[in-house]
């Protein structure tokens, strides 16, 4: 029953490992860089694994080298790094307000960041990185008000979620509008950002998510020890020594961060940030915040999707949102239903 | 000069005072109860002395130091705390959750040490939840849950313990377990423990030192054979009662005047 390992050296330090976490997190890394090889080989001109992997490490042939690295790979990178920066955004908020449904999408995030996307498209016909910058400042700004409105002597996990939920409800109100009063062509690349979709995305949304993860993943794992011990509590985890209100407030800016910029990347990808951590802890069969293996179940989850939309539809006809909502929902349910029969939930 | 001490501390929360100019001290290796009727303020004075609620005005001292300006795990290796409410994660072992109360003693180099290993298995052998390491704690029963809790609290090996009413919910045979196991820390291992209890008969008969709380202010405190009388009851919480002694324990015991006497005296 009992997975931990201690590895002990003799100068006094130690390191616990839960086996079994440590195994799922392993294997759902293979699983999304296996996803990424196979999705980088699918499309009008299908190139096999072996190649990919060849041409991946700079022995390819021209066309080959051409439709890799800078057609297919930047997209399957983006992929993985918004399911990644997701998943463990996801994580994060669920663990810090202790809700399994508070997600960006339930909070109002994804709506924000639509809705900033929304006005640079249907406002000012804004190019695409102007509709990026307006996504991340539409969801930033979602974030803090949320934060603000929300606060009283600390911020609350009830009451984080409600507010977010009253955001949500207006941002989602003016998102409306935007889109009745737009003409059709504004309002058909407004319905296509909305559903969240990784076609045409290149080096340039590459660098901005792989740069922000760099910082925050090491930031928010440092902290997860502190985070592991909220579980119990404000006043367990206080009187156990966690300074709760600030790694809260850092965590919370860390997932607020990693969400809308994930969202301004690839749209409101629905439904990875809400189910990747509870597929992941499922899986682990471990208490805690389960953050790296929710890191990597994301980038798993929606790579797999992109995969499944363009092998069943064709490149760029589905996008990937659709798929995600699809994939990840049915697998909760099937998770959900299996522990019932097994009787543990 | 006493380890926990608060300097007349304003409390309150938002604009609500509970209590004001209020000076406490916990006199060092005493079983420490504080009583009173319901919302007088105890365990709000027991989150301020854990440093859970900062007060307005005037300071907690702890060793002679500010409690707030502390390093939270230094404080969190010399004072536990049990709250009222605390949440089980879900699918977390009774051995995994005491081994959460090793965390002010760890690091993120130095997160599962032999010494930790040690302290969680004395723990639990102490509370009686060793048979119970590798069950889940939302399998137990309320009694045993508690017990683990306090298992949680004293993996932490900390001096001084708080704990905010940790009979509640439990019946009867587990209140007396509870405080037996309170009376053995407190005689066996010198700690210094802080109580808030709801049954006076309890407090009078485990207390070393009894603290009697009515709006914010202390009515009376001191050893329960000095101070509980029938006298300060009615003061504290507005009963009449006979206070005899316990026939087990001669410490003072409370016994509520019959409804019918209370019910003449209130009309003559």
């Amino acid at each position: 029953m009992k997975s931990t390992r201690v590895v002990r050296s003799p100068g006094g330090l130690s390191v616990r490992l839960d086996v079994r976490a440590a195994l799922v997190v392993v294997l759902l890394l293979l699983a999304a860089l296996a996803a990424s090889v196979v999705l980088i080989g699918t499309g009008d001109f299908p190139i096999s694994a072996g190649d990919v992997l060849k041409t991946l490490a700079g022995n390819g042939n021209a066309g080959q080298e051409f439709i890799v690295n800078e057609l297919r790979l930047p997209r399957v990178l983006v992929g993985l790094l918004v399911g990644a920066s997701l998943g463990l955004g996801g994580a994060l908020f669920q663990a810090v307000t202790r809700n399994p449904l508070s997600s960006p999408d339930v909070l109002g995030l994804g709506q924000g960041a639509t809705a900033g996307a929304l006005v640079m498209i249907v406002l000012f016909s804004g190019s695409a990185t102007e509709v990026t910058v307006g996504a991340l400042v539409g969801g930033l700004a979602t974030g803090l008000a949320i934060y603000l409105l929300a606060w009283k002597q600390g911020v609350h996990g009830y009451r984080l979620v409600l507010v977010g939920i009253g955001v949500s409800a207006i941002v989602t109100a003016v998102n409306g509008y935007l889109l009745t009063v737009s003409d059709i062509v504004d309002a058909t690349r407004a319905v296509v950002w909305m559903t969240g979709s990784l076609s045409g995305r290149d080096w340039e949304q590459v660098w901005p998510l792989l740069g922000l993860c760099a910082v925050l993943v090491p930031l928010v794992l440092v902290n997860a020890r502190g985070l592991r011990m909220m579980e119990m509590g404000d006043d367990v985890s206080g009187a156990l020594g966690v300074r709760v209100e600030r790694v809260r407030a850092l965590l919370m800016v860390a997932a607020v961060l990693l969400t809308a910029t994930a969202t301004a990347a690839a749209g409101p990808v629905s439904f990875v940030a809400l189910t990747a951590p509870q597929l992941a802890r499922r899986l682990t069969r471990s208490p805690g915040p389960n953050l790296l293996s929710s890191l990597c179940m994301g980038a798993a989850l929606l790579v797999t999707a992109d995969w499944a939309s363009q092998r069943t539809f064709g490149a760029d006809q589905l996008p990937v949102g659709v798929v995600t909502g699809v994939l990840g929902g049915v697998y909760l349910l099937w998770l959900l239903v299996t522990e019932r029969r097994a009787g543990r939930i | 000069m006493n380890r926990l001490s608060a300097e007349s501390v304003t409390l309150a929360y938002d604009q609500r005072v509970i209590a004001e100019e209020l000076s406490v001290e916990i006199p060092d290796n005493s079983f420490t109860v504080i009583v009173g009727p319901n919302a007088c303020g105890k365990s709000t004075l027991l989150r301020a002395l854990s440093r859970m609620l900062k007060p307005n005005r005037g300071r907690v001292l702890l060793d002679g130091q500010v409690i707030q300006s502390m390093p939270a795990k230094k404080v969190a290796r010399t004072l536990g705390l049990l709250p009222q409410s605390s949440i089980a994660p879900d699918g977390i072992t009774v051995a995994d959750l005491v081994g959460r109360g090793r965390y002010p003693h760890q690091g993120i180099l130095r997160q599962w040490s032999t010494e930790d290993e040690r302290v969680v298995q004395e723990s639990m052998a102490q509370t009686g939840v060793t048979e119970l390491a590798d069950r889940y704690v939302d399998e137990l029963s309320g009694g045993q849950r508690q017990r683990v809790w306090i298992a949680m609290a004293l993996a932490q090996q900390t001096p001084l313990l708080l704990l905010d009413e940790p009979t509640t919910y439990l019946d009867i045979q587990h209140q007396i377990d509870v405080l037996d196991l309170c009376a053995e820390l407190h005689e066996e291992q010198g700690r210094t423990l802080v109580a808030v209890l709801h049954d006076l008969n309890h407090a009078a008969r485990y207390a070393t030192h009894l603290i009697a709380l009515r709006e914010g202010r202390i009515v009376a405190e001191g050893a329960p054979n000095d101070i509980v009388t029938a006298e300060l009851v009615e003061e504290v919480f507005g009963l009449r009662c006979q206070v005899i002694d316990d026939p087990e324990t001669g410490t003072p015991l409370v016994v509520p005047a019959a409804r019918k006497a209370r019910a003449a005296t209130a009309a003559s």
